[in-house]
């Protein structure tokens, strides 16, 4: 390995330090007893205890947890069976370039153009049925939207990896179409499907702005509870919980890397 | 029109049978993506079109008032108001992927510069804050401007707040703020580039020119574009439509083209201004994606 | 695995086009039952577009296969019963290495005693047997190969078609692994199908050899018949070192710019070439009663098992014993005999 240069050392070092700044003055407040947070009053848990007897808090985080799971099962299967569709089956360029402009929208448009644009659709819709109201299914139904072209990029690419070979030795030993996807090529696929559906799982978490323009009175998820939180005031409560929150995705991220790193066949 | 028969992938089938079997495969992703993600965008631009009614109602009566406002032409004379805001979003935009990017360069070095062991907790390091809330990572700024530690107390030192405000909500904290946030966005696809940099074509290039730019440029700028090109559309793009940061940190004095957009949807109530906005922020992130497009091949040349 | 089908495979008029590119033209082959039949010619002859015709992987362009009394042309490969080793060997990366050996008997849900019999047998036969559990990246390629032919023997294939299968080893094991190769198609009876660029592996495994080149079959027999009797240049040079001389038609022989050579066989041309093999030509104490050359020796190399040495006048190349040591310069009588001597053909 090369010497690093003791600018780019400094630099680096840095900018690690710039990222994890405003974390740390939060995780440090999270644990201050004062309650305005500026002075040092002395080391709590109380405000983590707290957070657990909050019913706001509670429901928030079943609603994003739902939300999360839900749009990442339907995006999943959804996103696997259009990579299939994509990939495996002779388009000609026009069709190819079609269909990756469509995977490459959601990922590279705004996402609050996506939410308005869905906020009017829905406005249309709630005409026809009440289904569509500000809410729990609105959300999905947004979240889905781009979750899909994530799961379809990243099993795409896996898939870009199982050669043609293999495909033809399960037809030369006798394998019909379903015995050829159910044995061989969706046990191949796998790490990309999971890669995927971590992925989706990870950005539902995550997402403020489609939540923020879909959400109804009884959907609200914890990115929103923050938010209208902090608006009012922060509170010690809220440090714990956003503190709470990032140790959890360190153990996500973690859990994840070694997952994939099993995975990797 | 004969249907001839096909070998693909080791299957022995037909064209037409194919081609149904793949439009099988494509038929649910394609029509939900139709549905509501491509109708919606036309029925936006549709909506641009149409008019507010009084009570905040969509009234589907043409009008090109919405975009003559963006413009600034108003019954009142022209303001230049909502232009400087869209005007404003590509500046941070651009501020922010450019000190995104001059950070980058050493942190994702520096990352592949450590032994393999290591290198897996710098990149964790890096992915927490990615995966992290915006929402939290932009608000717990808040203490971090507060008046009593020493970014706040300097800015009041030198007279640019009063004393005892904190440095928030200015340009200066959604600066703050936003580099914060996106920085993360650049390093990620920029460090896979690095990680396969071929560094005897660096040293190559160490022997051949004197100048420390033209190494960069000759030798580590080509190899790195393609993970340096996705974290500029990665960043680039989702920054000038942020509305977070800007409405935490900038409050109503530094909107961004985001919270405007926001507003229409929110308590402004006139989803054509709305939409008529996002498609301006739209026609901009085409035009910055054509331009980095067309100035991308230059650096390539440079 | 002993089953004896007398299923001979008979190619008829077999053509196929990619695009613009006629890739087979026109073959017409019979391959007989229980023999070791290779496809021998350089890349792009369209012998592995014909293997995978056979196989059912690519479909002709027009003409037919025909699988002892069936026409198996317009057949899927799953429903074929040839099975086929790849040249990448193609095992599946996720299944053990027993289950990539029974994946063929799964996927026709034979009973599982029988299937756990068979993938035994075959284990044992390629001697597998450390290594039943373990997964392909964790094999070497020699035993990937060995693995690729289990999975494909054990479902008693009428033909067994082989994708130059030593590409991918080092020199020292593809010798090694000929000879097995032969071995294994002699106690087993299945017919073999091989396609490969390497003579010298034709040359040691087949019954007879089909020499292809730009998709057609030049010339097809035994390998003795093949290398002492090439029917023309291409044959002659592909199978192995040959010398070339251009010839006139006499009587009894041949007129050459290095005299005149009696053959055994006469050309139906007037003009052409003969051909001779280093290894036959003959170095002599004095001059041959016929046939005969005085020629210098321009320069000798080498090789372990002989020296080769480089003759004017002709740019000869002549092939001896190692016991014998010449210098360059050195004059020495050859002789070229009538029986050696092979006119060839266009």
């Amino acid at each position: 390995m090369r010497k690093t240069h003791p600018v780019i050392k400094v630099l680096a070092l840095f900018t690690v330090w710039f990222l994890y700044l405003p974390l740390m003055g939060v995780a440090v407040c999270s644990v201050n007893s004062a309650r305005d947070g500026w002075v040092w009053k002395g080391f709590t848990l109380d405000w983590y205890i707290k957070l657990f007897d909050n019913e706001w808090i509670l429901n928030s985080a079943w609603n994003t947890l739902v939300l999360a799971v839900v749009s990442t099962a339907i995006a999943t299967v959804l996103g696997t069976v259009l990579a299939i569709g994509i990939s495996r089956f002779p388009w000609g360029r026009k069709t190819n370039s079609f269909l990756n402009m469509m995977l490459n929208i959601p990922v590279v448009i705004p996402d609050i153009i996506m939410a308005g644009s869905l906020v009017v659709v829905f406005g249309i819709l709630r005409e026809v049925s009440s289904m569509f109201d500000m809410g729990m299914i609105d959300m999905i139904i947004g979240h889905v939207t781009f979750q899909i072209a994530f799961v379809a990029l990243v099993v795409r690419s896996r898939l870009a990896l199982i050669g043609q070979d293999v495909e033809e030795a399960g037809r030369d030993l006798f394998a019909s179409n379903w015995y050829l996807m159910r044995k061989v090529m969706l046990p191949l696929m796998m790490p990309g499907i999971v890669a995927g559906a971590m992925l989706a799982f990870t950005l539902s978490l995550d997402d403020f702005v489609l939540s923020f323009f879909l959400s109804g009175p009884d959907s609200q998820t914890l990115p929103l509870y923050i938010y209208a939180a902090v608006r009012r005031g922060v509170t010690p409560q809220i440090h714990a919980l956003s503190t709470l929150i990032v140790l959890i995705t360190v153990v996500l991220v973690v859990g994840a890397e070694r997952l994939s790193k099993k995975e990797v066949a | 029109m004969k249907n001839k028969q096909i070998l693909w992938r080791g299957e022995m089938t037909t064209k037409a049978s194919l081609f149904r079997k793949g439009l099988a495969y494509l038929s649910s992703g394609i029509s939900w993506l139709m549905i509501f993600l491509i109708l919606p965008g036309l029925l936006f631009v549709g909506v641009s079109f149409a008019t507010r009614g009084d009570h905040g109602e969509l009234l589907w009566k043409f009008t090109m008032e919405n975009y003559e406002r963006l413009a600034g032409f108003s019954l009142f004379g022209w303001t230049p108001d909502y232009l400087i805001i869209l005007w404003r979003s590509v500046e941070v935009a651009f501020v922010t992927t450019l000190v995104s990017v001059i950070l980058s360069y050493p942190l994702s070095f520096f990352i592949a510069s450590r032994p393999a062991k290591s290198r897996y907790v710098w990149l964790t390091l890096v992915i927490v804050p990615f995966w992290t809330n915006m929402v939290i990572r932009t608000y717990a700024w808040f203490y971090l401007l507060s008046p009593e530690l020493p970014l706040a107390k300097l800015a009041i030192a030198l007279g640019f707040i009063p004393e005892g405000t904190p440095l928030y909500p200015n340009a200066i904290a959604v600066y703050l703020g936003m580099v914060s946030v996106f920085l993360p966005f650049v390093t990620l696809p920029l460090y896979s580039s690095v990680e396969k940099l071929d560094w005897s074509l660096v040293e190559a290039a160490q022997d051949l020119y004197s100048s420390k730019f033209r190494v960069f440029t000759q030798a580590i700028l080509p190899q790195t574009s393609p993970g340096l090109s996705v974290g500029i559309i990665l960043t680039f793009v989702p920054a000038m439509g942020t509305f977070v940061v800007p409405d935490l940190l900038g409050g109503a004095k530094y909107m961004l083209v985001g919270n405007l957009i926001q507003q229409q949807f929110g308590s402004s109530r006139d989803w054509p201004f709305g939409a008529a906005v996002s498609l301006g922020l739209m026609v901009l992130t085409m035009i910055s994606l054509q331009i980095y497009s067309r100035k991308g091949k230059e650096i390539e040349i440079l | 695995m002993n089953s004896q089908k007398e299923k001979n495979l008979t190619i008829k008029n077999m053509v196929k086009t990619f695009g613009k590119v006629e890739v087979l033209k026109t073959v017409n082959q019979e391959v007989r039952a229980g023999e070791f039949f290779t496809l021998l010619g350089p890349s792009g002859c369209g012998k592995t577009t014909l293997l995978r015709i056979i196989a059912g992987l690519e479909i002709p362009t027009s003409g037919n296969i025909i699988l002892g009394t069936d026409d198996i042309t317009s057949l899927p490969a799953n429903k074929r019963h040839v099975n086929m080793v790849f040249q990448s060997y193609a095992l599946f990366p996720h299944l053990s290495i027993y289950e990539n050996i029974a994946f063929g008997l799964r996927s026709r849900k034979i009973n599982p005693d029988d299937i756990k019999r068979r993938v035994e047998e075959g284990i044992e036969m390629l001697g597998l047997g450390a290594m039943r559990d373990r997964m392909p990246d964790q094999l070497s390629g020699g035993q990937k190969q060995r693995v690729s032919l289990a999975r494909a023997l054990v479902n008693e294939p009428d033909i067994l078609l082989l994708d130059e299968p030593m590409s991918a080893l080092d020199a020292k094991l593809r010798a090694q692994v000929q000879e097995d190769l032969r071995r294994l198609q002699r106690k087993l009876g299945t017919t073999f199908i091989m396609v490969t660029h390497d003579q010298d592996e034709a040359l040691v495994c087949s019954d007879r050899i089909a020499v292809m080149n730009e998709g057609q079959i030049v010339q097809c027999g035994t390998p003795e018949e093949v290398y002492d009797y090439p029917c023309n240049k291409f044959v002659a040079e592909f199978l192995g070192a040959a010398n070339m001389i251009k010839a006139k038609r006499g009587t009894g022989g041949v007129e050459t710019e290095l005299g005149f050579f009696h053959l055994d066989k006469m050309p139906d041309w007037s003009e052409g070439l003969i051909t001779i093999r280093p290894e036959w030509i003959k170095i002599r104490e004095t001059q041959p009663e016929r046939n005969g050359i005085l020629a210098t020796v321009e320069d000798s190399v080498y090789r372990g098992t002989n020296y080769d040495l480089f003759i004017s006048p002709g740019n000869l190349r002549v092939r001896t014993s190692s016991y014998k040591h010449f210098r360059t310069g050195d004059k020495i009588w050859l002789e070229l005999t009538a029986a050696d001597l092979v006119a060839l053909g266009e």
